[in-house]
């Protein structure tokens, strides 16, 4: 196994974070795994089980012919199929504002995994409120590159928002790290309105409450 | 598939084109007990138990082997052909003279690379050229089987297979790969001998017959035996073959292999061979004569009763049957890999059919690849041009090859 700290700085930021929440051997399930490149970080840093769901036909053929367990499917109507607590985690990785109904699948991910990880652009993030406010229109950036009108991102939110979802389905933050426009981690005890301007994008651990 | 070229002699009906030399008939019939093949006998010490009931001793599997078995015999690949196909994947068909039915997939430096693997590919149980099928001898009698050959199954066919693999002096395949019939063997695999399969890939193919499917088989069963030349099955011995009703069955079933839209594009409503509607029952348009081509190129190499036995065997193939009716049980506790390939256009196993599959190996916890692959050609599209899926099965077997410790196949196909 590759240890994360020798990972060359190509590694995309967010995807270095996620590795380092998963704990070494267990069985994760990424949901919108793209072409497979956070399943193959995981299976050459961590040495876990992965397996994937992606719903792009190209996004699935590149990562089955890196060789990863790569099915193409969609996460809103295919996590049915998993038993429940089938994975050690279920990750959704800048997924979640591509789905229909983001509410039902956090909960079939705190169904399917024993915790679960999310990452995702900060709607509220103060170049987004920049945009909108002086420009008046929908931020179209290196982030977030699409036009309202063509854009999978269906269901944007800012780090509040998702962690009163996560509250409301009755999931616990374990762990939650936010990083800022030049990718940097910003400090733990920042308040969370300062994280929610700031923040660019966010990681999360959850579990189910309770557990 | 190559540009359409029929011959002129297709005027009238189907009986005038369907005329065979001696010399292909003669060959058809010693390809059956002594195939041109690699061939392994068993003896009454060995004999091939069957779903149907009774064993069958002596009986024969004939095959073909490409590549060399490494020291460890850990790189070896067992392909299952569909149908109507045969052991003559990668090599001459010694009836047609055609070349081998996956070249693409199979070959030096292909996804299925012979430089790397050791490659298997038998006749199934039930077929004609050389493993034990209706046409063989039986040996109790001296005259051929016919429809005294019990009935065979999927599953039949794979136990045949892994004496063959365990006479090789091989304990586990690295792969078992194959489309349509051929990807009922490959699940089948899975289901009865997961220890000594480490990894399995499933084009077109279902965990189970619809009723569609079976309706399809059985028209085209029906009309072998409404031919009178089928004699109840003892044809050979009587000098006659069910020409007709073989033709029109492979016609029936050759719709099946294709989409609305392939046709459409490929034929459409154009005429053969003329300028007007000929007012007549002559092959007026393209498709028709296609079809008569077909059927008539298709007699010439297979025999009617072993196509009536490998429909059969289809028809009766349902995984879950045996399980509880849950297909997921069938792959509990499963480490095989598996990559399940399906095709847009294919209606005779659409997509939910794989997904069926697929879910039932996510449910068992199982390692699994799926790729609905884009192709408007309909089932046969696994035998085709469709690069996607051989870039899939080279990144799948680069992956497994990875897990299993061997080398994998080349990077991409020699120029």
């Amino acid at each position: 196994m590759t240890d994360l700290a020798d990972l060359t700085s190509d590694v995309r930021i967010d995807l270095k974070l996620i590795a380092g929440l998963i704990e070494p051997g267990s069985r994760v399930l990424d949901i919108g795994c793209g072409d497979g490149a956070l399943l193959e970080l995981l299976e050459r840093t961590r040495g876990v089980d992965a397996r994937g769901i992606e719903i792009s036909q190209e996004g699935v053929n590149a990562a089955v012919g890196r060789g990863l367990s790569v099915i193409q499917g969609d996460a809103d109507s295919d996590l049915v199929q998993y038993p429940d607590q089938s994975f050690d985690y279920v990750v959704l990785s800048h997924t979640i504002q591509a789905t229909r109904n983001a509410r039902r699948v956090l909960e079939e991910m705190l169904r399917i995994g024993r915790r679960v990880v999310v990452s995702l652009p900060n709607f509220g993030h103060l170049d987004v409120r920049f945009r909108l406010m002086f420009l008046g229109r929908m931020p179209v950036s290196k982030r977030l590159p699409y036009s309202w009108y063509d854009t999978p991102n269906i269901h944007f939110c800012t780090i509040r928002d998702f962690v009163e979802l996560a509250r409301d389905v009755g999931a616990r933050v374990d762990q939650a790290i936010v990083l800022d426009g030049a990718g940097k981690r910003l400090p733990f005890s920042l308040p969370w309105i300062v994280w929610n301007l700031l923040g660019a994008q966010a990681v999360f651990l959850l579990s189910r409450d309770g557990r | 598939m190559a540009p359409l070229t029929l011959p002129e002699a297709e005027e009238t009906m189907l009986d005038a084109t369907l005329t065979e030399t001696d010399a292909q008939a003669s060959l058809r019939r010693s390809e059956a007990d002594t195939p041109s093949s690699l061939v392994m006998r068993f003896g009454t010490d060995a004999p091939l138990t069957l779903d149907a009931g009774p064993a069958i001793a002596p009986w024969q599997i004939a095959y073909q082997t490409y590549g060399e078995l490494n020291a460890d015999r850990s790189n070896a690949i067992l392909i299952c052909h569909a149908l109507t196909g045969d052991q003559h994947v990668a090599s001459t068909n010694p009836v047609t003279g055609k070349p081998g039915w996956w070249t693409l997939m199979v070959g030096p430096g292909k996804p299925i690379d012979t430089d790397r693997f050791f490659v298997i590919c038998s006749n199934v149980l039930g077929g004609c050229l050389g493993t034990t099928g209706p046409a063989s001898t039986n040996p109790e009698t001296g005259r051929p089987y016919g429809l005294d050959l019990p009935v065979v199954t999927i599953a039949d066919m794979v136990r045949a297979q892994a004496m063959l693999v365990t006479s090789l002096g091989i304990e586990q395949l690295f792969a078992v790969v194959g489309g349509s019939m051929g990807g009922m063997q490959a699940l089948q695999w899975a289901a009865s001998y997961p220890d000594r399969v480490f990894s399995t890939i499933a084009i077109a193919t279902s965990y189970r017959h619809s009723s569609q499917n079976i309706a399809f088989h059985e028209v085209g069963r029906q009309a072998v035996m409404a031919d009178p030349d089928w004699c109840g099955g003892r044809y050979l011995e009587a000098g006659r073959n069910p020409k007709k009703g073989l033709a029109v069955a492979r016609m029936a079933a050759h719709i099946t292999y294709m989409s609305d839209r392939s046709l459409h594009q490929k034929f459409g409503r154009n005429l053969q061979d003329r300028d007007a509607l000929a007012f007549g029952f002559d092959a007026d348009f393209q498709i028709e004569s296609y079809l008569r081509h077909q059927g008539m190129t298709f007699v010439d190499r297979f025999d009617a009763n072993s196509y009536l036995y490998v429909t059969r065997a289809t028809d009766y193939f349902d995984l879950a049957a045996d399980h509880g009716g849950v297909l997921a049980n069938v792959f509990k506790g499963t480490k095989t890999r598996f990559c399940v390939l399906s095709f847009t256009s294919d209606w005779l196993y659409p997509t939910s059919e794989s997904r069926a599959v697929v879910h039932a190996l996510n449910a068992a916890g199982a390692p699994v690849s799926f790729v609905e692959i884009d192709s408007d050609r309909g089932h046969d599209s696994f035998l085709l041009d469709i690069p996607e899926q051989y870039r899939i099965v080279r990144g799948f077997l680069t992956g497994a090859a990875r897990a299993r410790g061997i080398a994998g196949p080349a990077a991409e196909d020699k120029p």
